[in-house]
C-alpha cells in the first residue's frame, strides 16, 4: 500500500523515502489534531444531549453516563405545548420552501443572462453582482420599516420573502448555464418546435443539475443560519425559526435553569438535517462548489 | 467559450430584433421583482429614512418626521461607540481571517498532496461544523468556554475565556471554527480543477511537495483565495449572531459590541433613522472593503 502511493507519486531522487516518511507524519498528526478541533464539539453536544439534567454537570463531559438520550427529547418536546417541535417545522419550511423557489427564479435568471442576448442584460447582470457585495444583515433593519408600513412585521411572510432572493445564485447560475448548456441544444430544441420555457424545464435544467443543487444547498443553509431578519422581524414565538427560539431559551437559562438541557439537546437535534442533506447531496454540490471560484 | 464566441457570430446578422422577449421576460421577471422589492427598494429607504430626524413642537408635541439632511451622519460620525465597535471587527477581521484562510489552504493542500490518507473522511469531518449554524456553534462553544460546565474546566477555570480583552479571540475561534472547512473546500475544488500535467512535469524535475505547493498551486489557486477573502471580510464586518449569544454568557460583550449590534440597539431606542445611517455607512464600508481588496489582488496579479 505505502509502497504503490510512493510510486504514484513518482519520488525521482534517491534518499526521498525517508523525508516522505517525515512529511507524511507530520501531515497526518496536522490532519489528526484539525479533525480533533472540529468534531470534539459536536461529539460533547452529543454526550451532553444523552445526559439527564444533575449528571450534565456531575459526569465527565466527554463520555457517556445514563443513556438518557429519548427521555431528553420527548421532554423536550412536550416542553411548552411543543414549541420546539413548532421551531423546527418554521425552519423547514422557512428554509425548505424558501431555497427552493429561490433556486428555481436564480436559475430562470442566471440562465436567460448567460443564454440570451437582449439589451440591458450587462446591466442587469452588474447589478445582481453589486447585490452579492451588499451583505443580507445591512437590509434586515430597513426591510423591518418597510413591512411595517403595510403592518406586516411578526409574520410568516416577513422572514419569508426577503430570503427568496439570492444574487449569488444567479451568477453562479449564469456561470454553470454558459458551461454546461451548448447553443446547438436549444437550436435543436427549436427546430422539434420546442417552446423556450419548455426546453429550459425539459433539458437545461437537468444539465444544470449540479448547480442547482448548490444553489439550493448554500440558500438552504444561508436561511436556516439566518438570525438578523427574524430577529429583528418577529414577536410572535410560535413563528420564530429554531435559531432563534434557542437563543431566546439560551437568553432564559439564568431565570429557568431547567431549560439549560432543553438548549443544549435543542441545538443537537437541529444541527441534524443540515448534516444529513450535506451529506446525501454530497456528490452534486461539491461539483457545482468550484465552479464559482474557476471564473 | 468557443459556443459563445460561435452563438455571438450567428446572432449578429438579426441583432435589431430580440428574439423570444416573452420567454426572457418569464424567466427573469419573478427574480427581478423580488430583487426590486426586497434590495433595492431596502437600500433606497434606508437612505430615505437616514435623512430624516425627529422634531418637536416644545417638550410635549407630537413627534414629527422632517428632512434633516446629512444631520444623521453627522451623528453617526460623532458615535464614539459605533467607530469603537468598527474598530473592533476590523481588528477581529486582521487576525482571524488570515488565520482562518491560511488553515484552510494548508489542509486544502494536504488533501490535495499524496501525503495524507483517507481524504474523504478528514473533507467530511472538516466540513460538518458548517452546517451548525452561527447561533447554535455559539451557544454550544458559551458551554465549553464556561468555567464550571466545560468539558476543559481544568484549562476554562485557570484561563477566562470570557473576559473583556479575551472575548473578541474567543468568539474569532468560533467564526475560524464553523467556518474553516468550508473555505478549505472551495480552495480544495480549485485544486482539484489544476491540469495534473504541470505536477508532473515538476516533480521530474526533483521538485518535493512543498515546492509544488508553494511556487505552483498556491498561486494558481489565487481567486478561488481572493473570493473566500471576499466572503470572510464581509462576513467580519456583519458579525452579529455570535456575540449576540456570547452576551447571554457573559457581560463583557456590550450592546454595542459590533456595528450590527450597535444598529440593533440603536433601533430599538428607537433612533430608526441614526440606525439606518449606521446601516449604510456600514454597507458602504463593506463594499469599499470588499471592493478595494479585489482591486488590490487584481493588480498584484498583473504586475
Amino acid at each position: 500500500m505505502t509502497q504503490a502511493v510512493t510510486t504514484k507519486a513518482g519520488a525521482p531522487k534517491q534518499g526521498a523515502p525517508k523525508e516522505k516518511l517525515a512529511s507524511r507524519t507530520a501531515a497526518m498528526i496536522v490532519m489528526g489534531v484539525s479533525t480533533l478541533y472540529f468534531l470534539v464539539p459536536i461529539w460533547w453536544l452529543f454526550i451532553s444531549s444523552t445526559k439527564s439534567r444533575e449528571q450534565f454537570g456531575s459526569t465527565g463531559a466527554l463520555w457517556f453516563a445514563d443513556f438518557n438520550l429519548f427521555k431528553n427529547i420527548a421532554d423536550l418536546v412536550a416542553y411548552n405545548d411543543g414549541v420546539y417541535l413548532k421551531w423546527m417545522l418554521n425552519s423547514i419550511l422557512y428554509a425548505g420552501s424558501g431555497a427552493l423557489l429561490g433556486t428555481l427564479f436564480a436559475a430562470m435568471c442566471g440562465y436567460a443572462l448567460a443564454k440570451y442576448r437582449f439589451p440591458g442584460r450587462e446591466l442587469i447582470f452588474n447589478v445582481v453582482l453589486g447585490g452579492v457585495l451588499v451583505p443580507a444583515t445591512a437590509l434586515a433593519l430597513p426591510l423591518f420599516l418597510i413591512f411595517s408600513q403595510f403592518n406586516a412585521t411578526n409574520t410568516f411572510w416577513s422572514v419569508f420573502l426577503p430570503s427568496i432572493v439570492s444574487p449569488f445564485g444567479v451568477y453562479l447560475a449564469r456561470i454553470f448555464a454558459s458551461a454546461s448548456v451548448p447553443d446547438e441544444l436549444l437550436e435543436a430544441a427549436r427546430l422539434d418546435g420546442a417552446s423556450e420555457v419548455r426546453t429550459f424545464f425539459a433539458v437545461s435544467r437537468r444539465l444544470m443539475t449540479p448547480a442547482l443543487v448548490t444553489i439550493f444547498l448554500f440558500q438552504f443553509v444561508a436561511i436556516w443560519n439566518n438570525f438578523f431578519l427574524p430577529l429583528i422581524m418577529l414577536r410572535d414565538q410560535a413563528l420564530f425559526p429554531v435559531t432563534l427560539g434557542l437563543y431566546q431559551w439560551n437568553s432564559q437559562v439564568n431565570q429557568i435553569p431547567e431549560i439549560r438541557t432543553f438548549v443544549i439537546i435543542g441545538a443537537f437535534l437541529s444541527i441534524i438535517p443540515l448534516i444529513i442533506a450535506f451529506l446525501s447531496l454530497q456528490r452534486f454540490w461539491r461539483g457545482g462548489l468550484g465552479a464559482g471560484s474557476v471564473k | 467559450m468557443t459556443a459563445e464566441s460561435v452563438a455571438v457570430a450567428r446572432a449578429k446578422p438579426r441583432r435589431s430584433t430580440v428574439k423570444h422577449k416573452g420567454s426572457i421576460a418569464f424567466f427573469i421577471v419573478p427574480f427581478a421583482a423580488l430583487f426590486a422589492a426586497f434590495y433595492l427598494l431596502p437600500i433606497g429607504w434606508a437612505i430615505y429614512q437616514s435623512l430624516l430626524v425627529v422634531e418637536r413642537d416644545g417638550t410635549f408635541g407630537k413627534p414629527v418626521e422632517v428632512f434633516g439632511g446629512l444631520t444623521q451622519y453627522l451623528l453617526v460620525f460623532q458615535n464614539q461607540e459605533f467607530w469603537a465597535s468598527v474598530g473592533r471587527v476590523l481588528l477581529f477581521g486582521a487576525v482571524q481571517v488570515p488565520v482562518m484562510l491560511g488553515a484552510a489552504l494548508v489542509l486544502a493542500l494536504l488533501l490535495d498532496s499524496p501525503l495524507v490518507k483517507g481524504k474523504k473522511f478528514f473533507r467530511l469531518a472538516f466540513f460538518v461544523p458548517y452546517a451548525v449554524p452561527g447561533v447554535i456553534a455559539a451557544i454550544m462553544w458559551g458551554y465549553l468556554y464556561s468555567p464550571n460546565l466545560s468539558p476543559f474546566s481544568a484549562l476554562t477555570s485557570e484561563f477566562d475565556f470570557l473576559s473583556p480583552t479575551t472575548v473578541l479571540w474567543s468568539i474569532a475561534n468560533v467564526v475560524t471554527w464553523v467556518y474553516v472547512g468550508y473555505n478549505m473546500l472551495i480552495i480544495y475544488s480549485a485544486l482539484l480543477a489544476l491540469p495534473q500535467e504541470i505536477f508532473e512535469a515538476a516533480r521530474l524535475d526533483g521538485a518535493n511537495q512543498w515546492q509544488i505547493a508553494w511556487s505552483i498551486k498556491i498561486p494558481l489557486v489565487a481567486p478561488a483565495i481572493t473570493l473566500t477573502a471576499i466572503f470572510s471580510i464581509i462576513g467580519t464586518l456583519q458579525l452579529l449572531a455570535e456575540p449576540q449569544v456570547f452576551r447571554s454568557f457573559t457581560s463583557s460583550v456590550s450592546s454595542t459590541f459590533t456595528p450590527n449590534l450597535a444598529v440593533y440597539a440603536t433601533s430599538a431606542v428607537p433612533n430608526v433613522s441614526l440606525a439606518a445611517a449606521m446601516s449604510v455607512v456600514l454597507a458602504l464600508a463593506t463594499f469599499a472593503l470588499s471592493f478595494a481588496f479585489l482591486k488590490f489582488t487584481q493588480r498584484k496579479a498583473d504586475s
